[in-house]
């Protein structure tokens, strides 16, 4: 398949809102996405990702703002106009057409004579060629979902919109299948606009990841890059996890130095985005290095350190997963690779956790520390703290 | 694992299960079953043996068992107008019932949102009044000097200017009694439509009207079929819309078996003119399924 002369636009959301009665679904939404770029679009339930992609397809009007692609507005251009397909949550497959009609039914709509050709070999992209004759009832959850990508990409649309596609399925399948659709989008050179709540799918498929709470976006870029540097206490818990301390910060100048609890922590002043006294440091876990207390001597002078008691170690292979509690009875979480053999900490050990001050970064102190963290969590890590120390 | 055992042996002394399923089957089936036998089989013989029927000598009015054939014959021969007339009156009204029925279940099934179920009792009310009094009531709209007829008149479109006592009111009244039974089937199959394959449509670049002959309609065919069935069969059998609304002329088949059994009492010829209806419409539902293919529709 030639793609190569396959002229794609960047896609421009403008000031983009939909409210439903009182409450924004989508709030302000200004951003770019990139022609040819593989866009995931990460968030909790009901923070509006759905709303987004149905307003780029034209199946929800927004209350106000524009949609662009490249220089054309297609804000008010019904849907089946659009240069621009979806593969929906659910597949939406036409129940009364064999696999061949359905991923043809795009061109015949738009009149194009032959479609056996491009529908043939987009079944062999997807490897479903074999099962062209088949209903769609007669499909597996996988092999649905990918009719279903086909369906959309024969037409060669300017941009294709996901969402959820890989919800349904089984942990396995969804790997499989996230390699695949990566394939594809590098192949086709497609814009790819992907919505899940997976963060690790997120990161591991996008170029860029937009993370949205509540209708906004919180932060975008490059999944590394967030997830190295999160800018809100709501980005750093939903995107893997992180050990926060709400701490004041005491000087700033190129390296801020804040103070919480009897401890100093230092961070280099462009990873520092709190802008008043209040701050929240912040560090991701497996940037930790665990030592007995015996050996607190070896910290560096340079780097912040935590002291605390192990109250849960959890070995999972490439790792050791350890929760230590703070004299402040605050738990951190310090994953450890397991290079060393037979010299792991044990529960109950009084240990020292210690990371370097370019680890760590500082978040606006007046948010929620526990922002992004799902309420079932916080219960489950209170239940497990509370048994740990038993 | 010490229970294991019992287990094993009751379940070699009892029927496989499978077997005992069936057999739960047939006792589900058993109601149903003997009322089918005793107010459908046994009728339907007792009806074809007096088909056969043949007259008393000298006593006009009773019949003695035969195998008179030509009973058939007599009576397709004196009633084939009557006949045909039924299947196109009847046909007529299913297609205009199809018509109006259709945009009113598309709407309530798919834009009518917290009104559906209002809208839908508003469909059924009128069957709370009794059919001939609906018919009746039918009698005063089309009446000759009713507006109806006025309006009509005023513009030139009636050929006999009045529209009681012509086949255009006998099919207005069938296509208003058996609306409710083309309504509800197809609000039911349109209703399961996931609203989503139709915006997937828009979303491939069909028009609205693409949409809805790609999608909408081929989905909507069980109803389609299902109504347009439980219209139509009803219908062709009808009588009462014929007597009160038509005239002498505009008689169906159900009339000429209700004069022959009530009035005449030629029970030979009515039942045989019920049994080719019976046959004909069999043939004709059998022939439009098949053509349908509803078995091939999800
Ligand atoms: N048609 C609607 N009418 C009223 N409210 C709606 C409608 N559609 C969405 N909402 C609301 O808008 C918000 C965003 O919904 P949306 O479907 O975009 O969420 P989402 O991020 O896709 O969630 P999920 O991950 O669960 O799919 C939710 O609070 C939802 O209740
Ligand atoms: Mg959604």
């Amino acid at each position: 398949m030639s793609t190569a002369e396959h002229r794609v636009d960047d896609l421009h959301l403008r000031h983009l809102t939909k409210r439903f009665g009182e409450t924004a679904a989508v709030d302000d939404l200004t951003l770019t996405i990139a022609a040819g770029s593989f866009f995931a679009l990460l968030g909790a339930s009901g923070c509006g990702k759905t709303t987004t992609l149905r307003m780029i397809a034209g199946l929800e009007d927004p209350t106000s703002g524009s949609i662009h692609i490249g220089d054309l507005d297609v804000t008010n251009v019904p849907p089946h106009k659009r240069p621009v397909n979806t593969v929906f949550q659910s597949y939406a497959l036409f129940p009364h057409l064999d696999i061949f009609e359905n991923v043809a039914f795009g061109m015949r709509r738009r009149g194009l004579k032959d479609v056996n050709g491009p529908v043939m070999s987009m079944l062999e992209l997807v490897e479903l060629a074999p099962l062209a004759r088949r209903k769609p009832a007669q499909l597996s959850g996988g092999q649905q979902q990918r009719v279903a990508v086909a369906r959309a990409l024969i037409n060669r649309p300017d941009v294709l919109l996901l969402d959820e596609p890989l919800g349904a399925l089984d942990l396995k399948l969804r790997r499989q299948m996230q390699i695949e659709l990566k394939r594809i989008q590098t192949e086709v050179g497609t814009t790819f606009v992907h919505v899940t709540h997976d963060q690790e799918e997120a990161m591991t498929m996008a170029d860029t990841v937009a993370v949205m709470n509540s209708g906004r976006i919180e932060q975008l870029g490059h999944p590394a890059d967030i997830y190295e540097l999160p800018r809100t206490a709501f980005v750093a818990n939903f995107l893997g996890q992180a050990n926060l301390v709400e701490a004041e910060i005491v000087s700033a100048s190129a390296e801020v130095v804040a103070q919480a609890h009897g401890n100093t922590f230092t961070l280099p002043g462009d990873r520092n985005f709190a802008k008043h006294k209040q701050v929240i440091v912040g560090v991701r876990p497996e940037k930790l290095t665990v030592l007995d207390h015996f050996n607190a001597h070896l910290v560096p002078d340079s780097n912040n350190r935590v002291t605390g008691r192990v109250t849960d170690v959890s070995y999972a292979g490439v790792s050791t997963q350890y929760v230590v509690r703070t004299p402040w009875e605050q738990d951190f979480i310090a994953f450890e690779q397991n290079m060393v053999v037979g010299d792991r900490c044990e529960v109950g050990d009084e240990v020292v956790l210690h990371w370097s001050p370019s680890h760590t970064f500082g978040l606006d102190g007046t948010q929620d520390v526990n922002a992004g963290i799902s309420a079932e969590a916080l219960e489950e890590t209170r239940a497990a703290s509370s048994l740990g120390g038993e | 694992m010490a229970h294991a055992i019992p287990t094993v042996v009751s379940g070699s002394a009892a029927p496989p299960p499978a077997q005992r399923r069936s057999r739960t089957g047939y006792i589900l089936l058993f109601p149903g079953i003997a009322w089918l036998l005793v107010f459908f089989a046994i009728p339907l013989v007792t009806l074809f043996a007096t088909s056969l029927q043949v007259p008393v000598p000298g006593k006009p009015g009773y019949f003695e068992p035969g195998l008179q054939f030509s009973n058939y014959a007599t009576a397709m021969s004196e009633y084939w107008p009557q006949f045909v007339r039924s299947l196109v009156y009847a046909g007529i009204a299913t297609a205009l019932a199809l018509v109006i029925a259709y945009p009113l279940a598309y709407f309530i099934a798919m834009k009518a949102g917290a009104w559906r179920s209002f809208l839908l009792v508003l469909v059924v009310a009128p069957m709370f009044a009794s059919f001939l009094l609906r018919t009746y009531a039918w009698k005063t709209i089309l009446a000759d000097d009713g507006w109806i007829t006025s309006t009509l008149n005023s513009l030139h479109l009636l050929p006999d200017h009045r529209v009681l006592n012509t086949g255009i009111a006998v099919v207005a009244g069938l296509t208003y009694n058996f609306l409710p039974f083309m309504i509800l089937p197809l609000y039911a199959s349109l209703s399961k439509i996931d609203p989503r394959l139709i915006e997937a449509g828009g979303d491939l670049y069909a028009s609205p009207i693409w949409t809805f002959a790609k999608v909408t309609w081929p989905l909507s065919l069980p109803g389609v079929v299902a109504g347009t069935l439980l219209t139509f069969i009803p219908a062709t059998g009808d009588y009462i819309n014929a007597q009160l609304l038509g005239s002498t002329k505009d008689h169906m088949i159900g009339n000429a078996i209700q004069i022959n059994f009530i009035q005449f009492r030629d029970y030979p010829v009515a039942s045989a003119l019920s049994f080719v209806l019976m046959a004909a419409i069999l043939i004709l539902v059998f022939s439009y399924i098949r053509k349908s293919g509803t078995e091939e529709i999800v």
